[in-house]
């Protein structure tokens, strides 16, 4: 396992053609969520109410929406909540979550023991349930929604870490850092993080595809984000009543948050691939939300 | 085994201990007092207190827990602050529905998503097999509740062919609230279908390259009739870790879809609690919810060491 | 090509469907609805069943007219007419009214209604711990006495000029004392329509009162349906789920309905004056200026259009336009940008300033708050919009008066009065207005009190209290063939004996 190196993990990646469909088509989206934070065709503060539900024209690529902004520059904006949420939930759940993951495995024990019924604690958190208790303390926002999603995160980063760092300590160099009278927690840093990165990152990509859809559930349900912000979700929530008569304005970010998702995942399918196709079996389970 | 069993349920009440005593802390440094909630904006100032009194409010918090903890032990939850019903009651009325819903769904995504796993493992790197493996993508990506409004749309607006919720219950007419559950029940099942047909066509298609299928193609087995003799067989136990998993977040993910069909299960009581701000009936909810998913975790840990009998040595 | 293929998958999904459908149509006994039964869908389940004990709309929309009736009735249009009172005789002074009442009235539990429940219902409201919502109405009255079985004496401490109309509504019905504790759960009075069941989270259900006195009814059974969502409200609509929806939460869907020949559109009046609530105690609206200038930055227009889709009439202060006082205050202020930016600067603010507004659940709202966080940026002012829930803007904004601005909609009738309270959560302090709205309850001749209601609603706007909007509009749908719902809301109810399903 993980015996790529991390600078050639990409280029090798790279002749995986699902990999190379997925990274391209996630990075379109990712590149027009980081323009929005500098550059959007029009303001999307400004409502024109005279404007609305305009129909895709030079002017508005893609029309304009039930407050008459631009779908284009609501759909960057809105795609790039969706990112951030999902992103900072996948920092959180690694930041904590590997931590825990590596210190169990290096241990063992009753620490190990300690740390893995706390972690299946977590697991039995999905973000929905977080969110719930979040909301009830501190109302809703795309923030709130963030750490309950990354608080999920954590037990799924913390078990991949544990169970890769495990398999790791087998081999015959770890013994050899152990002889020369290294740490135990200086081990897992130096010697087994750098050779679990990539299995990190294969599932990065998966809790990455799962926080864009969970921010869409939660935001759907009024626990996610609140207007005047957007994301993907929110928009698809409010765009829903409109869906007989214009139904361009929810199919359009329905479709991103599916194209984003499916690019995300045959990406880290390829990854997956090439990192070790015995790894492909490791599924992780939808935390719908 | 028996040893391991019990280590499993002690597991399973420590983790409901701590639970409960993280949310009741939690939920209980909010700002706002439950009896003025009760009592409405106007209430005088003496009421209010012996509100307070009579709810215990004026105790110290421990005791508070220790109070709703053994209380929890027995069913009763406390009184719900907007309904004026005790919370166990509430919570026990719409389990009739969320349990079910979840129930269905996972029946569903075991009966759509394991055969299409086999099918496509069956044609492995054959059209069919992208074909399916390109579906359960897309069932994967659609957010459930946007599946289920574009079902309730074709279904129950076009088609009027099956309700767009409106549950009645059980006992009044079973069939009515049979139908009404179909809906959300498929938009609910849909990615844990998509979830299955993966891992079942990832893990046959693992042990299509072990030695007893090696071994029973030399007999003279077609792939195909290997693959369903022997693999299948070999590929329910991990699917049996996973449906527990997935059991889980199915009882989670009937919060959002109760809210997209109009259902009254434990997800739309919930949300209204927290609208209402009622935080009684929060409390009661969300460990229910714990519960339940703690529940089916430590029961399928307890039938996998039943199972495999690897499991049961080390335990 | 891609139609066509999908045309015939669809016909295949279509059949398989029915087919599985059909298996479940033979257990079912009733699929259809007869046309006895009616199903409505309500946005907000009521908190309990009893109307004289709680202020939530749901109540009153479930239960007024159809298991609980007043002395008096509200109909349609908004006149009071004679209910569980047959006639009435008022004193010379003013003061004391005499009711008859009605003959051989059962309440559903069997008992009688006679004068000793009328006393009851009065007494109970008018208690020092009575919980009833509106203790407004009951706090003029000095006594109430029974003169006979049939026979009650009201006497007020001053003349009230909507004491009948005040008697008629949800919060004075009568009950009965055996029963009057339970009536959260299981309401008892002596209406057309009887409590069947509540399903919590789902509907309430009602059957006609078989010993009901008075007008047949049409309808046998009527089912309220608790649907929050707008999405979920449109397509239970849309799939026959409901037969009706009186307050139709979306009204961004009404041109599909309006188009389909087998629902009808009826939009009519509320008594919901939806405003800017404003802060009158909190710098900087404590300032006239600011407050002028944040009128003359309000495009009515588009907010009527962008919350509501064109449903709403736009008001200037705080009066329902088809009440027959009204005056039309919409030009006091005009949409004046430039005019808004100087009164800005004059107040000290040249360069605008942040605030909140706090935001509750219902669409316009929520949609207006946007809209007018938009308008007002054009002349400086940056509000960060809070998005809160009912409880939360009870808590925070109507007791705590702990806001900026808020967007709410005031339902009840006739409620200038509330200006005159200091303690309101606007925080209007004004002597002139409280001195004039003591007049105005204290006079009863129509002319004199048209004249004050009228300089009240031109002085309201001149002090721009609150960024007055638009009335609500009651946009209702139903099914073609049902007649006698109510068109407008005078007050809060679903008045179901005159409804009925035509051919």
């Amino acid at each position: 396992m993980g015996k790529l190196k991390r600078e050639n993990l990409f280029k090798t990646a790279w002749f995986h053609p699902s990999f190379r469909i997925g990274f391209l088509g996630s990075f379109f989206f990712i590149i027009l969520a980081i323009i929005s934070i500098f550059w959007t065709p029009y303001n999307i503060e400004e409502l024109n109410i005279a404007n609305r539900f305009a129909p895709a024209s030079f002017n508005h690529l893609l029309g304009t929406d039930f407050f008459g902004r631009d779908m284009v520059s609501m759909l960057m904006k809105g795609a790039l909540t969706s990112f951030i949420v999902a992103v900072l939930a996948v920092v959180i759940g690694m930041i904590i979550g590997v931590p825990f993951g590596l210190i169990a495995a290096s241990y063992g024990g009753i620490i190990d023991n300690i740390l893995s019924k706390t972690n299946d604690f977590l697991f039995a958190f999905p973000a929905i349930i977080s969110a719930i208790i979040i909301t009830a303390i501190f109302g809703p926002g795309a923030i709130n929604a963030m750490i309950a999603i990354g608080i999920f995160n954590i037990a799924v980063f913390a078990r991949v870490a544990r169970g890769g760092a495990l398999s790791i300590k087998m081999l015959q160099f770890i013994d050899a850092a152990k002889l020369s009278g290294m740490g135990e927690l200086k081990i897992a840093f130096k010697h087994i993080l750098p050779n679990i990165f990539s299995l990190l990152i294969v599932q990065a990509s998966v809790q990455l595809s799962l926080g864009i859809l969970a921010e869409a559930g939660l935001s759907y349900i009024g626990f996610g984000t609140q207007p005047p912000q957007t994301s993907l979700g929110l928009m698809l929530k409010e765009a829903q009543s409109f869906f007989l008569i214009h139904p361009t304005l929810a199919i359009l970010p329905g479709l991103t948050i599916v194209l984003i998702v499916i690019f995300i995942n045959i990406a880290g399918d390829g990854l997956r691939d090439v990192l070790d196709p015995r790894l492909a079996k490791e599924e992780t389970l939808d935390a719908a939300g | 085994m028996f040893g391991s069993i019990l280590r499993r349920i002690l597991i399973f009440a420590i983790t409901i201990f701590v639970a409960s005593l993280v949310i009741f802390l939690l939920l209980d440094i909010l700002p706002g007092d439950p009896a003025r909630f009760i009592l409405g904006i106007n209430a005088d100032i003496e009421a209010v207190a012996a509100l307070r009194e009579q709810m215990g409010l004026n105790l110290p918090i421990w005791e508070r827990f220790w109070h709703w903890f053994f209380g929890l032990l027995r069913a009763d939850l406390g009184i719900s602050v907007t309904q004026n019903v005790p919370v166990a009651e509430l919570i026990g009325e719409r389990l009739f529905v969320s349990l079910p819903l979840a129930f269905f769904a996972l029946i569903l995504a075991i009966i759509i998503g394991i055969p299409i796993g086999i099918i496509a493992a069956q044609n492995r790197a054959k059209f069919i097999d992208s074909f399916l493996m390109i579906l359960a993508q897309i069932g994967i990506a659609i957010p459930n509740f946007w599946f289920g409004m574009l079902l309730v749309l074709l279904f129950s607006v076009k088609l009027s062919l099956l309700p767009t919720g409106d549950f009645i219950s059980w006992n009044e007419d079973f069939a009515a609230a049979l139908r009404s559950l179909i809906l959300p029940s498929i938009a609910l099942a849909l990615p844990q279908a998509a979830i299955l047909a993966r891992i079942m066509r990832t893990s046959l298609v693992d042990i299509s390259n072990a030695d007893f299928i090696r071994t029973a193609r030399a007999k003279g087995l077609t792939k195909k009739q290997a693959i369903w003799r022997h693999g299948v067989r070999n590929a329910i136990l991990p699917i049996m870790t996973i449906l527990g998993l997935q059991f889980a977040f199915l009882i989670a993910g009937t919060v959002i879809v109760e809210n997209v069909f109009y259902l009254p299960g434990l997800g739309k009581l919930i949300f209204i609690a927290i609208s209402e701000r009622d935080l009684i009936l929060v409390r009661g909810a969300i460990i229910i919810l714990i519960l339940i998913v703690s529940f089916i975790m430590m029961l399928v840990d307890i039938a996998y060491q039943l199972i495999d009998p690897r499991l049961r040595l080390r335990g | 090509m891609f139609s066509l293929v999908f045309g015939k998958f669809f016909l295949l999904f279509r059949n398989l469907i029915l087919s599985i459908s059909v298996i479940f149509l033979l257990f079912t006994a009733s699929a259809l609805a007869q046309q006895s039964e009616i199903k409505l869908g309500m946005v907000l389940e009521p908190p309990h069943l009893d109307p004289t004990a709680g202020a939530a709309a749901a109540i009153d929309e479930i239960t007024y007219l159809n298991i609980f009736e007043g002395l008096t009735k509200i109909d349609a249009n908004g006149a009071v007419l004679p209910s569980l009172a047959t006639s009435w005789e008022i004193s010379d002074d003013n003061l004391t009214y005499i009711f008859k009442l009605k003959e051989g009235v059962k309440f559903h539990d069997g008992s009688k209604f006679d004068a000793e429940d009328v006393v009851f219902t009065f007494e109970r409201a008018m208690a020092e711990d009575s919980v009833n919502a509106q203790k407004g109405i009951f706090s003029i009255i000095e006594e109430v006495r029974a003169i006979d079985d049939m026979s009650v004496a009201i006497t007020l401490k001053n003349p009230s000029g909507d004491f009948l109309f005040n008697i008629g509504r949800g919060d004075a019905v009568i009950v009965a004392k055996e029963s009057a504790d339970n009536n959260k759960v299981n309401p008892i009075g002596t209406g057309p329509f009887k409590f069947v069941r509540w399903d919590r989270g789902s509907r309430v259900i009602l059957e006609a009162y078989e010993n009901y006195k008075g007008d047949a009814v049409s309808l046998k059974r009527a089912e309220f349906v608790f649907i929050s969502d707008p999405n979920t409200a449109i397509s239970a609509m849309l799939a026959g789920d409901l037969d009706g929806f009186p307050m139709f939460p979306a009204p961004e869907s009404l041109e599909i309905f309006a188009n389909d020949d087998r629902f009808k559109v009826v939009v009519g009046t509320t008594e919901g004056e939806t405003i800017l609530a404003t802060n009158n105690k909190r710098a900087p609206f404590n300032d006239i200026r600011v407050r002028q200038a944040i009128a003359h930055a309000i495009d009515r227009k588009a907010i009527i259009d962008g919350a509501m889709f064109g449903y709403g009439t736009p008001i200037g202060s705080h009066f329902a336009p088809h009440h027959p006082y009204y005056v039309d205050k919409v030009d006091i202020y005009p949409f004046d940008l430039e005019k808004a930016r100087q009164l800005l600067a004059e107040a000290g603010y040249p360069n605008g300033f942040k605030a909140t507004i706090k935001l509750p659940p219902p669409s316009y709202a929520r949609r207006g708050g946007q809209i007018i966080a938009s308008q007002l940026r054009e002349i400086g002012i940056e509000l960060e919009l809070i998005n809160v829930e009912w409880a939360q803007w009870l808590d925070e904004v109507f007791s705590k008066k702990d806001y900026d601005l808020t967007i709410v909609s005031h339902v009840e009738p006739f409620d200038i009065g509330i200006y005159a309270n200091p303690d309101y959560y606007f925080q209007f302090d004004n002597e002139d207005f409280q001195a004039l709205m003591q007049q105005l309850n204290r006079t009863t001749n129509d002319d004199a009190r048209r004249a004050l209601a009228i300089y009240a609603q031109d002085f309201l706007a001149r002090h721009a209290v609150n960024g007055y909007l638009f009335q609500l509009a009651k946009t209702g749908v139903w099914r073609a063939n049902i007649e006698g719902m109510w068109a407008n809301a005078p007050v809060e109810g679903n008045d179901l004996s005159t409804i009925r399903f035509v051919d």
